[in-house]
């Protein structure tokens, strides 16, 4: 899953390379931007802007500073260029990685694919994840325990696996609602509620998505940590996903362990989408401390995956505005995704299985829930307790 | 469900934790909208 979206920003960010015509002829204004360059940059198209870029006078500059120590040949234009450029030797009496960026303008084409399309197709995501799991409901309902319940029940979850579950549990929905309202709440709130009554809801709400996410990231680390060597996949889970987990027909039980392949592949979807939400969710915590798209896209490059796929290569050199602006999408982009997984995984836990909800509420399940479920790992704990019991009684009395 | 309620009040406890923790460090990304170069009034 990881993958693909990389794929899919990686073609997002390299697209515009692609869609580049051969150089237009500027002889008219003496390879100065044309009025048809002005025309195309305001209907959105992405320009070879390479004469501008490069025609910033610093060359002639550094070659004349030393003779002449003036400001050389540059003339306003020129400067102002690099400045727009970034290519300026800028120094700044004030600090901070910004500090010497005086002009960046990928803000823009930022806050359109923000408002725009991550916006548009992640809410027809949730959408669309909603409608699947109504049609399922409609079509299977609810999957009950078909055979008749023993009424003894058997340990599923300890306290404390229940306790990182839910920490993580709770602070997910609080994050998700919470960035919602921070990412859709001005085109879809805002209009009915007015601004002082959204304004004060979307500070409250940046404080709380702020600050529990430590919650969420503690959740994540305690859930990896207890659960991986249940969710190394093995055989079972291909003869698992090969009768679709039995969720399609009544009477389908595939054997599995603690875990089975559909709850795997919850369980790493979480762990790698929550790590790259929370790495991304840092950045933005810590403006400007953390870049980490220009290293992962130069990491990516040398797999030549976004030439492979894309034609071009992606950006290796970003200012620190593009740097939180690329973690401000991916964190939307992750959290759509993992909102929608996570809906279905909300579904089949809760309304959607009978008997699933109480293995995070009490921890306890009836062993016929066990036998049609997990019927691998209920024999494993039934043995144990087997083994168990017969030690003790072999223990000689005092 | 009492570890249920139980992981509720940890995430409030762990929430404000953080952003007093955070402001003992000297930072808050809840409060922060410009740098110390910048004056507001």
């Amino acid at each position: 899953m990881r993958a693909l979206l990389w794929m899919a920003l990686s073609f997002m960010l390299a697209w515009p390379a692609l869609a580049q015509d051969t150089a237009p002829d500027r002889s008219s204004t003496g390879g100065a931007q044309t009025l048809e360059d002005i025309m195309a940059r305001q209907r959105g198209e992405k320009l070879d802007d390479s004469f501008r870029r490069d025609a910033t006078g610093q060359g002639n500059v550094e070659a004349l500073i030393g003779q002449l120590g003036t400001r050389g040949v540059a003339s306003d234009s020129e400067v102002f260029r690099a400045l727009r450029y970034g290519s300026a030797n800028t120094t700044t009496q004030a600090s901070g990685p910004t500090s010497t960026l005086l002009i960046q303008d990928s803000g823009m084409a930022w806050l359109t694919f923000r408002e725009g399309p991550l916006l548009t197709y992640g809410l027809y995501l949730l959408g669309g994840m909603t409608a699947v799991i109504a049609l399922f409901w409609l079509i299977r309902g609810r999957i009950m325990i078909e055979g008749a319940k023993t009424g003894r029940n058997i340990i599923r979850f300890l306290a404390i696996e229940r306790f990182a579950h839910w920490l993580m549990g709770v602070s997910f929905i609080v994050l998700g609602i919470t960035g919602l309202v921070l990412i859709a709440g001005r085109k879809f709130i805002l209009p009915w509620m007015g601004l002082e009554a959204y304004a004060t809801i979307a500070l409250a709400g940046k404080w709380v998505h702020n600050n529990i996410a430590w919650a969420f990231m503690l959740g994540l680390a305690m859930v990896f940590v207890m659960w991986v060597h249940h969710n190394i996949p093995d055989r079972t889970d291909i003869k698992w996903l090969a009768k679709g987990g039995g969720l399609f027909s009544k009477g389908v039980h595939p054997p599995a362990k603690k875990f089975n392949a559909g709850q795997k592949i919850i369980f790493w979807s979480v762990i790698v989408l929550g790590v790259s939400i929370s790495a991304s969710g840092l950045a933005l915590l810590f403006p400007f401390e953390l870049p980490m798209f220009a290293k992962t896209f130069n990491i990516l490059n040398m797999t030549g995956l976004p030439q492979l796929v894309t034609g071009g290569a992606l950006p290796e050199v970003l200012s620190p505005y593009e740097e939180m602006q690329l973690s401000q999408l991916w964190h939307g982009i992750v959290a759509f995704v993992f909102i929608a997984i996570i809906v279905a995984h909300i579904y089949l836990g809760s309304v959607g299985m009978e008997g699933a909800i109480e293995t995070m509420a009490t921890g306890e399940v009836d062993e016929q829930w066990a036998k049609e479920h997990h019927s691998i790992w209920y024999e494993e704990e039934l043995a144990k307790a087997q083994a168990k019991s017969g030690a003790d009684r072999a223990t000689p009395a005092e | 469900m009492r570890v249920f309620f139980l992981a509720c009040a940890a995430v409030a406890a762990i929430s404000v934790g953080a952003y007093y923790g955070l402001h003992a460090i000297g930072f808050s990304a809840s409060d922060v909208a410009s740098g110390t170069a910048v004056r507001l009034d």
